[in-house]
């Protein structure tokens, strides 16, 4: 497969960015979307240009490292796919890409297609942990957990944190992100005894951060673990009820 | 948890004093639940407005004493001519403040959270036109109560001479072209505001139970097709000579 990149590059945070065009030569179909940009970057090191700078890590997607725009979706055009387990065979030869990093001012570009995610890990700071003493490891189902609950616990727990949700978001709203977090503990029973705290806490973190959520339902879509906007409902429930607890505890 | 552990602080501070309402105003998430029960305060309104208006239909004697029983007839005289309606007036007067200036908050706060936005083309995939097109409609259906207020609540832009009644005034406004034109614009407007709106509220307030998420969307269709249809049928009613 033969394609046309056009891919953005910004040498840092501070510097003007442009469009540039590459031509991406003899690709596999088979090859991953990542593969292709490492035989980019290979000609262009060969160039002795500067490689395009992109984010990846597992390659599995599981981390949530990798993520940009293409042609205008977050993690491009497959849903429930993070971009490095995106391949050629989804595009069609002679086609042209058109890569962007995340844009919100949550997220400030360090360089090409990366950005700085480190929003997402003050929010988690805020509150997504639960506090127990150390000592040694509890027995395993000491507390029971219904199915359900368990279920729902971990259809959260599937956020890999990757920031589509954000950069989908026609607000650069962090709420799918927030909500999912906050699920996976309030949803269990570890996580109740901060519930309220936690869930008021990484609210008002994440304003400090992101737009807010107009329902558009778009993070949903672009999400590559398919977290439901289901639990953006449950975060406002819970938000609610938290401003009126911590209030009456005061 | 660490952080939240001074509740004994904000106690003695006195922002235990601020009201509920207010203090949940104070954050994003708050500002969409004020937006939201707003919302349903319109969606009532809408919904009597139109159901109330078909009296258009019965002529014009049904609709005049339709028009005095809101001035007169709701709850007098336990309270005093148009007090009902007056009290009615300030709690739309209230939401409608409410609504608009939550909006145009959580509008600026969005477009700082974007502040470059992207240079490529978007590809949305769940956002539809109603649902990002949100504070154009209202800003649409904003103009058009302005114009429907001083066209016949107050009768300032009222083509019907002095003294003309309820009816006659709505008749007479209808008959130009370009009041029914916009009057139609508007009213789609307010379609796709209740279209994406009547379904978002649910979200906003928390209200998810997956066994009843279908019938959301079911709701805002079913709700925006009767509120729309009936309002738009007066105008063309109208302009085709049905009503005159």
């Amino acid at each position: 497969m033969n394609l046309t990149l056009r891919v953005w590059r910004q040498a840092g945070p501070d510097a003007p960015g442009r469009f540039e065009t590459y031509e991406a030569t003899d690709i596999s179909p088979d090859s991953s979307f990542l593969e292709m940009l490492d035989l980019v970057n290979e000609d262009l090191i060969g160039q002795g240009e500067e490689p395009i700078e992109f984010m990846h890590d597992c390659r599995e997607g599981i981390c949530g490292t990798c993520g940009m725009m293409i042609n205008g979706r977050a993690h491009g055009p497959q849903s429930m796919t993070a971009t490095c387990q995106l391949h050629m065979r989804t595009f069609q030869d002679g086609d042209e890409l058109v890569l962007e990093p995340w844009r919100a001012s949550g997220f400030p570009i360090v360089k090409d297609l990366v950005v700085d995610r480190s929003a997402f890990d003050r929010i988690i700071e805020a509150g997504g942990y639960i506090s127990i003493d150390t000592g040694s490891a509890p027995d395993a189902n000491l507390i029971p957990v219904a199915k359900q609950d368990a279920d729902l616990a971990m259809d959260a727990a599937a956020c890999i944190g990757c920031g589509a949700c954000v950069a989908a978001c026609p607000n650069g709203a962090g709420q799918l992100f927030t909500s999912a977090k906050l699920a996976q503990l309030n949803t269990l029973p570890q996580g109740q005894p901060e519930r309220y705290e936690r869930t008021e806490a990484m609210v008002e973190v994440m304003e400090e951060h992101f737009g807010s959520c107009t329902n558009m339902g778009e993070c949903e879509a672009a999400c590559p673990k398919g977290i439901s906007i289901d639990f953006i409902a449950m975060m406002n429930r819970d938000y609610r009820k938290a401003k009126f607890r911590n209030r009456r505890s005061a | 948890m660490a952080t939240k552990v001074s509740h004994g602080d904000d106690a003695a501070t006195g922002s235990r004093r601020t009201p509920f309402l207010v203090e949940l105003y104070r954050s994003a998430l708050g500002k969409k639940y004020l937006m939201a029960i707003s919302g349903i305060v319109f969606m009532g309104y809408v919904l009597a407005h139109m159901l109330g208006n078909l009296k258009l239909y019965q002529g014009p004697e049904e609709f005049n004493k339709y028009a005095e029983f809101l001035r007169e007839g709701l709850l007098t005289p336990i309270l005093p001519e148009s007090g009902m309606l007056n009290l009615l007036r300030l709690v739309l007067l209230v939401s409608l403040v409410v609504h608009v200036v939550a909006a145009v908050q959580l509008t600026r706060m969005n477009k700082q959270a974007r502040p470059e936005s992207y240079r490529s083309k978007r590809d949305y995939v769940a956002a539809d036109f109603a649902s990002r097109t949100m504070i154009w409609t209202g800003t649409i259906v904003l103009l058009f109560v302005a114009y429907h207020l001083a066209d016949l609540t107050w009768g300032w832009v009222n083509p019907a001479e002095a003294g003309a009644t309820v009816y006659d005034k709505v008749v007479a406004s209808f008959s130009v072209p370009a009041v029914a034109a916009f009057y139609l614009v508007a009213n789609l407007a307010l379609g796709v505001h209740l279209y994406h709106g009547v379904w978002s509220l649910f979200q906003s307030l928390g209200i998810n139970n997956r066994r009843f998420n279908h019938w959301r969307r079911a709701l805002a269709v079913g709700f925006t097709v009767v509120v729309v249809g009936g309002n738009l049928s007066f105008p063309i009613a109208v302009q085709v000579g049905l009503i005159s």
